[in-house]
């Protein structure tokens, strides 16, 4: 093997990390948001991805029995479709679950897990227990040769690019809107913010919906590397939760730090190692960081 | 202007207010004088709504806001300072101030607030919890007053802060009042404090308002009384 080789293998494996942390960031920011916002732990988290990828295959099936000739242009509209409907179903599960227990904690964790098994039943009873993969659209198809011996799948430039665009949109509304200052300063201290007039559980439902609805996309995001069946989110759930913890809960520069990290070494080392020892890896290193760190990556320097 | 009628306030079964009634009207200081422990932070919590009535009314201008949450009641003419400050510590010092302009049309911090609090502007760009005492102490009167309120209630804002400081805010106070003509309920256990800023004064004890003199009234060797442990 030649330099120039081993050289393309790191960079497509690199890239092949960089897939995973676009779907470990876009999952891990909705969560991150939540659990920052609310200290809700959602663990049907999953799910709402899963709501996203199946929207994505709803409406690629839906472009091909009635519009075939558009099945090039239905994606980036069901990308914002799969957004709008992991929303609304956050939306509804904060109104209708999660209000009721913001002082119980540990039973919106117990809550948000039964809610998981419901929502993968649903999805198994509706589309089928076979996972399903949506006709992506001839564009997102092939790969990128920028020099000889090199591959750099198109869909995962895709994906990388959208990831960018939510992530930045996430944090320019989070320090330059009036819901972001909302959001944070019920963050700081919730009776607080409501005493200066901020509308705190108004707040908690727009905020717990948007958590989702990145969720969602993160799910849309996801069918253009792998295919969706009822329990594809579920599988998310724990790396996102990972993400959350070792990035440091408050803080979201951490998320995408940790995001990159995990995926990165997960990607890297199952290119040397097999898939599992990969895994082992890769969390024994984030056990041990975690141990020097307890506060996680990144914690904000203030006095409290 | 603020009309506090026998208000019961309790943890769980055991009662802390016993039927609070008092009323202060507009362009008029209050100063709830009392020991630690005697009900002054239960009382002012029940009045902005982080803790519910057990009975009795609580009036606004004639607007009844004794069953609203908190930001309904921040919407009504009522603004809170509490006791430690409790400013937004992750937030600037600008965004800590922006907070309170929820119901406001313009989102601008109106330039009179910096114009009272000049250390404000030069820290505006500084997280909150990075501010002295003091100096929070000033933000939290600030995020208060953008609200635009009728009543402005502070729960003990000298409590932790250096004597030269308390002079600043006594003279604070006697601006906003100056400028807005509006009503200020503040509670305290300093009495020079209170001396500078209220036209009335109440002493609490074990829940209940047992005494009330006008500031040319006050023996202040009686209240010391009160206030001594």
């Amino acid at each position: 093997m030649s330099f120039d080789e081993i050289y393309n293998i790191a960079l497509m494996q690199g890239f092949a990390g960089l897939s995973l942390f676009s779907v470990l960031l876009l999952m891990g920011l909705g969560l991150a948001i939540i659990f920052g916002q609310m200290g809700v732990i959602n663990m049907a988290h999953g799910e709402f991805m899963t709501i996203g990828a199946y929207t994505i295959f709803m409406f690629s099936s839906l472009t091909e029995t009635y519009a075939p000739g558009l099945v090039q242009a239905y994606f980036p509209i069901a990308i914002v479709a799969a957004f709008f409907i992991a929303f609304a179903f956050g939306w509804l599960t904060e109104w209708a679950l999660i209000r009721h227990l913001y002082k119980r904690p540990l039973d919106t964790l117990l809550a948000t897990w039964g809610l998981s098994l419901g929502m993968q039943q649903v999805f198994r009873s509706t589309f089928g227990p076979k996972e399903v993969s949506p006709t992506l659209p001839e564009w997102l198809m092939g790969s990128w040769a920028p020099s000889e011996g090199l591959d750099i799948p198109i869909n995962g430039l895709f994906v990388l690019g959208l990831t960018a665009v939510v992530t930045g949109g996430v944090l320019l509304a989070l320090y330059k809107s009036r819901w972001g200052l909302r959001v944070r300063a019920t963050v700081a201290n919730r009776a607080m913010a409501n005493a200066t007039g901020i509308n705190t559980k108004r707040t908690d439902r727009l905020t717990f919906a948007i958590g989702c609805g990145i969720a969602g996309v993160a799910g849309a995001a996801f069918t253009t590397i792998g295919s969706t069946g009822p329990t594809s989110g579920s599988l998310y759930i724990v790396d996102a939760f990972l993400v959350v913890t070792f990035g440091g809960a408050a803080s979201l520069l951490g998320t995408v730090a940790s995001a990159f990290g995990i995926a990165q070494t997960q990607s890297i080392a199952e290119f040397f190692l097999t898939g599992s020892m990969a895994k082992v890896l890769t969390l024994l290193l984030i056990v041990t960081i975690l141990m020097i760190r307890p506060q996680g990556l990144f914690a904000s320097k203030i006095r409290r | 202007m603020l009309n506090v009628k026998d208000v019961h306030v309790a943890y769980g079964q055991s009662e802390a207010l016993h039927g609070i009634s008092f009323e202060a009207n507009a362009n008029e200081t209050v100063a709830i004088m009392g020991r630690n422990g005697m009900g002054k932070t239960t009382l002012f919590k029940s009045l902005i709504g982080i803790l519910p009535l057990k009975s009795g009314q609580i009036e606004v201008a004639g607007n009844e806001v004794s069953k609203d949450e908190s930001y309904k009641r921040v919407a009504k003419g009522i603004a809170y300072v509490p006791q430690g400050r409790m400013i937004f510590p992750t937030l600037t010092v600008e965004e800590n101030i922006h907070t309170g302009l929820e119901n406001a049309k313009v989102k601008k911090v109106p330039d009179e607030i910096y114009a009272l609090f000049p250390v404000l502007w030069e820290m505006r760009r500084r997280k909150g919890g990075n501010l002295s005492g003091g100096q929070q102490q000033q933000l939290a009167i600030a995020r208060a007053l953008v609200t635009d309120p009728k009543v402005l209630l502070l729960d003990e804002p000298t409590e932790g802060i250096q004597p030269s400081i308390i002079k600043d805010i006594a003279r604070a106070l006697n601006e906003i009042r100056k400028l807005r003509q509006i009503t200020i309920v503040v509670s305290e256990q300093v009495l020079s404090f209170a001396m500078d800023v209220a036209d009335r004064l109440f002493v609490i004890e074990g829940g209940r308002l047992v005494h009330e003199s006008t500031r040319a009234e006050t023996d202040t060797a009686h209240i010391k009384q009160f206030l001594s442990v």
